[in-house]
C-alpha cells in the first residue's frame, strides 16, 4: 500500500461513498475511516493485489458495521407494498434530482451493487469478492435494484404491484 | 437459438457487456422478438449512464486534507507496517513529497476551476437545490431524451405552431426553434423541462443518419453577463453554450466539436439577427 496508489484511488472512493450515503461530509468520514482501517490492517494487504477492490471491501464492511450500530434497517424492503413511486402524479421526466432521490430509496445492498456496476464498472465476479457475497446474490440484487429504480423513475406508470399513494 | 434458455442474469450481463461473443449473439437474437425487454434494458442502460454523469463531478473535487493526510500511514500504523516489507520510511523525502503532492492537487484544481468551473462541486448537492450550470443541465437533458426512440419529444414538429405557442407562453417570452435544415438537421419537436428556478425548453433535431442534437434554451440568466461561445464536454456529449441577456443557450450532441461549432454558429446567427 503506497501513498501514490492510495492517492490515485481517493477520488473513486469518495465518489462511491458519496453515491452510497448522499451527504458529502458523511461520505468523506466514511472514506477517512476506510483509510484508517486500511492502514491498521496493512499487514493483511498482499502487495500486487487489487488495491481498489481491497479498499472498497473495507469500506463496505465499515458501512455494514455503521448501519448495524446505528440500528438502521439494513434489510432490503423487498415487499413492494411499502414503496410508493416517487412522483406518481407527475410527468414523465427522468431528471438527475429524481435519480438521486430514487437511488436513496433503494435498499443499501441493491444500491451498492448498482453503483459498483455503473460507477466502478466492476465485473460481477469482482463485485462478489468485494462485497463478500456469491455471484448469484450479486445478480439478484442487481436485477431487483435496477427494476426498482426503473419503477421509481417511471412513477407515472407504476407497475401493478406498486400502490399509487395520493 | 441455444438450448440454454436466456435468463434474467443474461439480460443484465448483456447490458454490462459481460457476455461471451456467442452468448451475446444468442441474447441479441432473443431480444429481436422482445421489444418490451429491449425497452427495459434500455432503461437500465440509461440508468448507468445517468448515474455516471450524476457522480462524475465528485472525481474532480479537491481532496480534503484529512484524506490526503491518510495517503501516508498514520503514526500508529507506521510502526506496525515497518515490520513488513515496506519501503523504508526514513528514506523518503517525506515533507518534500508532501508539499509537491499538495501543490499538484491544488494546481490541478485551479486548472479545473478555470477551464471547467461549470463542472461545479458536489453534483450530489442537487439535493440541496444548488443551481446546475447550464451546460450540465443541457447535457443531462440531452442524454436522457435524445436516445428515446418512442417519445423523444413532448410535441412533435408536425405541430410546430402549437409547440412555439406553448413554449413561448410557458417561458414567458417568444421562443422558436431555429431552422437547421440547411445543415442537414430537421426539427423533431420539443419539450418543456424544469430548470433551476423555472421552465426551460428543449428542441430536438435529427439528421438523416438518426444523429440527434438538442438545443436547450433557458431564460433564467438574469444578472449574468453575456458570454461568447463556450465549449464543454460531458462524457460522449459535446456542448456549445452561450449567454445572451436573460437567455442561456446550449447545443448538445454526440458529434465532433467542429461540426457542432458549425451548427452552433448557425443557431447563433438565426437567434441574433444582425
Amino acid at each position: 500500500m503506497d501513498s501514490r496508489a492510495i492517492l490515485a484511488e481517493l477520488p473513486r472512493l469518495r465518489r462511491y461513498a458519496r453515491a452510497m450515503v448522499g451527504d458529502r461530509a458523511v461520505a468523506d468520514d466514511l472514506v477517512q475511516d476506510t483509510l484508517e482501517r486500511g492502514w491498521s490492517r496493512v499487514a493483511q494487504w498482499r502487495p500486487g493485489s487489487d488495491l481498489r477492490a481491497w479498499l472498497f471491501g473495507i469500506m463496505h464492511n465499515l458501512r455494514v458495521d455503521q448501519l448495524r450500530r446505528q440500528g438502521l434497517n439494513t434489510q432490503p424492503l423487498d415487499d413492494a407494498e411499502s414503496e410508493a413511486p416517487i412522483r406518481p402524479t407527475q410527468s414523465d421526466r427522468l431528471e438527475v434530482n429524481d435519480l438521486a432521490a430514487a437511488l436513496a430509496r433503494l435498499p443499501e445492498e441493491q444500491r451498492a451493487v448498482l453503483l459498483l456496476v455503473a460507477l466502478e464498472e466492476m465485473s460481477y465476479d469482482e463485485i462478489a469478492s468485494t462485497l463478500g457475497i456469491p455471484v448469484g446474490t450479486v445478480m439478484s440484487r442487481l436485477s431487483r435494484g435496477r427494476e426498482r429504480l426503473r419503477l421509481l423513475l417511471e412513477g407515472r406508470h407504476p407497475a401493478a404491484h406498486l400502490r399509487v399513494v395520493r | 437459438m441455444s438450448q440454454h434458455p436466456i435468463t434474467e442474469a443474461d439480460l443484465h450481463a448483456y447490458v454490462d457487456a459481460e457476455l461471451s461473443d456467442s452468448r451475446r449473439a444468442e441474447v441479441a437474437a432473443f431480444l429481436a422478438a422482445q421489444p418490451e425487454e429491449v425497452r427495459r434494458l434500455q432503461a437500465y442502460q440509461l440508468q448507468k449512464e445517468v448515474l455516471r454523469r450524476l457522480f462524475k463531478p465528485v472525481l474532480d473535487e479537491s481532496l480534503p486534507a484529512k484524506l490526503l493526510d491518510l495517503t501516508e500511514p498514520p503514526i500508529a500504523a507506521t510502526m506496525e507496517a515497518t515490520a513488513g516489507p515496506r519501503v523504508d520510511a526514513k528514506k523518503r523525502p517525506f515533507l518534500a513529497r508532501w508539499s509537491v503532492q499538495r501543490m499538484a492537487a491544488g494546481f490541478a484544481i485551479a486548472l479545473l476551476g478555470g477551464a471547467a468551473g461549470w463542472l461545479g462541486h458536489g453534483q450530489y448537492q442537487a439535493t440541496e437545490r444548488i443551481a446546475q450550470p447550464l451546460p450540465r443541465q443541457a447535457a443531462v437533458a440531452h442524454v436522457v431524451y435524445s436516445p428515446d426512440i418512442k417519445r423523444p419529444v413532448e410535441v412533435t414538429a408536425e405541430q410546430e405552431d402549437q409547440l412555439v405557442k406553448w413554449l413561448s407562453k410557458r417561458l414567458g417570452t417568444p421562443v422558436s426553434p431555429p431552422k437547421l435544415g440547411a445543415l442537414g438537421y430537421e426539427l423533431i419537436g420539443g419539450r418543456l423541462l424544469p430548470g433551476n428556478s423555472g421552465p426551460v425548453a428543449q428542441f430536438m433535431y435529427q439528421d438523416s443518419s438518426g444523429q440527434r442534437l438538442t438545443l436547450y434554451l433557458s431564460t433564467e440568466n438574469s444578472g449574468k453577463r453575456d458570454t461568447g461561445f463556450r465549449f464543454a464536454r460531458e462524457g460522449a456529449v459535446n456542448v456549445f453554450y452561450w449567454v445572451d441577456g436573460k437567455f442561456g443557450y446550449a447545443l448538445s450532441a454526440g458529434i465532433d466539436k467542429g461540426e457542432l461549432a458549425r451548427v452552433a454558429t448557425a443557431v447563433y446567427d438565426q437567434l441574433e439577427p444582425k
